[in-house]
């Protein structure tokens, strides 16, 4: 209930008042009342509207009491809620506007997922901080400024012009994905999947999808987030150690979110709208497919993602189908004029093509450069143990 | 409304030969003048290069001048121009014009308080 209503009541209360930081508060003094109230009084009929009637009443008082010392950012929020319309409607525009002020590119990129993830996932700046694992304090900071600068720069709260809503939309779903990658593969520390992360970008991938409709782009998110969490459990051994697709045990699989997951690819890839989020829940979706894997199929799918999104990243993912489809040899090739000497999975997927050409000391120092290159825990493990059997 | 300041960043060094100057400052005049028809433009100047600038400077009570510029650093401000905007997203789509016209210099969209 929390989280869900979090962000429908902030973005409620950021229409009528026009400022982020009195929405926030107003909201968070209204969940204080309603863990006050509710265990005596008993739940309101309407949580939602019981949250967001609360938190508009105290925002106005302690806004009237602020004007009275003539505190001229209460005298405009005053302004604004007396210029806004009564009703509670449309509350899927408003967090969808929430979403773009959220996710704007004036602000830092992290500044982006934690602005989101405060805003919309109704996280606590101490759990954003230990989820990305920054001290609090900074984090705090880190949103406050970032709340200052919404204010002071005129950052709007609404949905983009025409012109530039392509390029919006591409940066809204990149927060979410960033928020689920973060989830799943943290970039550090000690769990390789923390859960909580990839479960509030899913929560914020259904939320996109209802609110763009028309954006297959988000169903593709959507599907390719569901689809990767569905393995989750069988990504890691009991050592923590992480375990590679082909040697997962796929009764751990989620049979549920592989269902529906590959029912969103069908939906989305029927409109003949492909990008690069569909391409990639397709990719998974045969992956998800019972074995053999029709690599001929994963292959077909990289090469057309990668006219969409000509990057060394994707090259490098599409050589693995190509290992699998025309030997290591034809993929080696392709890997070793690629330019991605810093990323820790070029060198582990040169070393694995090494190995398989049976060139042992090179595929030995390759896995060692990779281990060297990671900060997460359960890779660097994997990365120990291949070079010691390599 | 908000005033926003959008400061043209320009390295320091020769500038650009005749032709390709005069076709960058029609192209900016262009700019400016659909600004202005759309009531957002409220001033501007081009500016001339960093070493013609003065700094004056109160220490204690002495007030010294000295040659500028101020700052030091290869880029300096080369114009500037105000405008008034609804918000940033309109502030910034003025911004996008002037910098196609300028590519490759950075503008700066700043806000202004007042």
């Amino acid at each position: 209930m929390f989280r869900a209503e979090h962000g429908r009541a902030v973005a409620v209360l950021t229409r009528i008042f026009g400022d982020l930081e009195i929405a926030e508060d107003a909201v968070q003094d209204a969940f204080a009342a309603a863990v006050e109230k509710w265990p005596e009084t008993g739940v309101p009929p309407s949580p939602a509207g019981w949250i967001i009637t609360t938190a508009k009443n105290r925002a106005i008082d302690r806004l009237r009491r602020e004007d009275k010392r003539e505190d001229r950012q209460a005298q405009a929020a005053l302004l604004h809620a007396q210029g806004e319309p009564e009703e509670v409607g449309a509350v899927y525009d408003e967090q969808l506007r929430l979403l773009f002020t959220c996710c704007h590119p004036a602000l830092a990129l992290n500044v982006r997922v934690a602005l989101t993830l405060r805003m919309l996932g109704g996280l606590t700046t101490t759990e954003i901080a230990r989820a990305f694992l920054v001290p609090e304090p900074t984090m705090a900071q880190r949103l406050v400024r970032a709340k200052t600068k919404i204010r002071a720069a005129g950052i709007p709260y609404r949905v983009p012009y025409e012109a530039d809503l392509p390029e919006r939309v591409r940066g809204v779903l990149a927060v979410v994905y960033l928020i689920f990658n973060e989830g799943y593969a943290a970039s550090s520390g000690d769990t390789l999947v923390r859960d909580d992360l990839a479960l509030e970008a899913i929560r914020l991938g259904r939320v996109l999808v209802d609110l763009m409709p028309d954006e297959p782009e988000a169903v593709g998110l959507l599907a390719l987030m569901l689809l990767q969490h569905s393995r989750r459990e069988a990504r890691v051994d009991a050592d923590g150690s992480l375990i590679r697709l082909k040697d997962q045990d796929r009764a751990r699989w989620d049979s549920d979110l592989i269902t529906e997951g590959q029912d969103l690819v069908r939906r989305c890839l029927r409109r003949n709208r492909p990008g690069p989020y569909q391409l990639q829940a397709a990719i998974n979706a045969v992956h998800s497919d019972p074995p053999p894997t029709d690599w001929t199929q994963i292959l077909q799918l990289y090469n057309h993602l990668l006219t969409l999104d000509p990057t060394p990243v994707v090259a490098l993912h599409r050589a693995v189908a190509l290992a699998e489809v025309e030997g290591p040899a034809a993929a080696l090739t392709v890997v070793d004029a690629l330019n991605l000497d810093t990323y820790y999975l070029f060198h582990a997927i040169r070393a694995d093509l090494l190995t398989r050409l049976n060139r042992r000391t090179e595929a030995r120092a390759a896995y060692q450069t990779a281990r060297h290159l990671t900060d997460n825990a359960a890779e660097q493990r994997f990365l120990e143990a291949r070079a010691a059997a390599t | 409304m908000t005033q926003y300041l959008l400061s043209i960043y320009q390295p320091d060094g020769p500038i650009p030969e005749p032709e390709v100057l005069e076709k960058i400052m029609r192209e900016l005049n262009a700019v400016n003048d659909e600004m202005r028809a759309s009531g957002v433009w409220v001033f501007g100047a081009g500016l001339h290069p960093p070493e013609t600038s003065t700094v004056v400077k109160a220490s204690g009570g002495d007030v010294l001048v000295t040659d500028g510029p101020y700052t030091e650093g290869k880029e300096h401000l080369g114009g500037f121009t105000v405008i008034e905007a609804e918000d940033l997203d309109a502030a910034l789509h003025w911004a996008r014009k002037v910098a196609k016209v300028l590519d490759p210099l950075a503008i700066e969209v700043r806000p202004s308080q007042s």
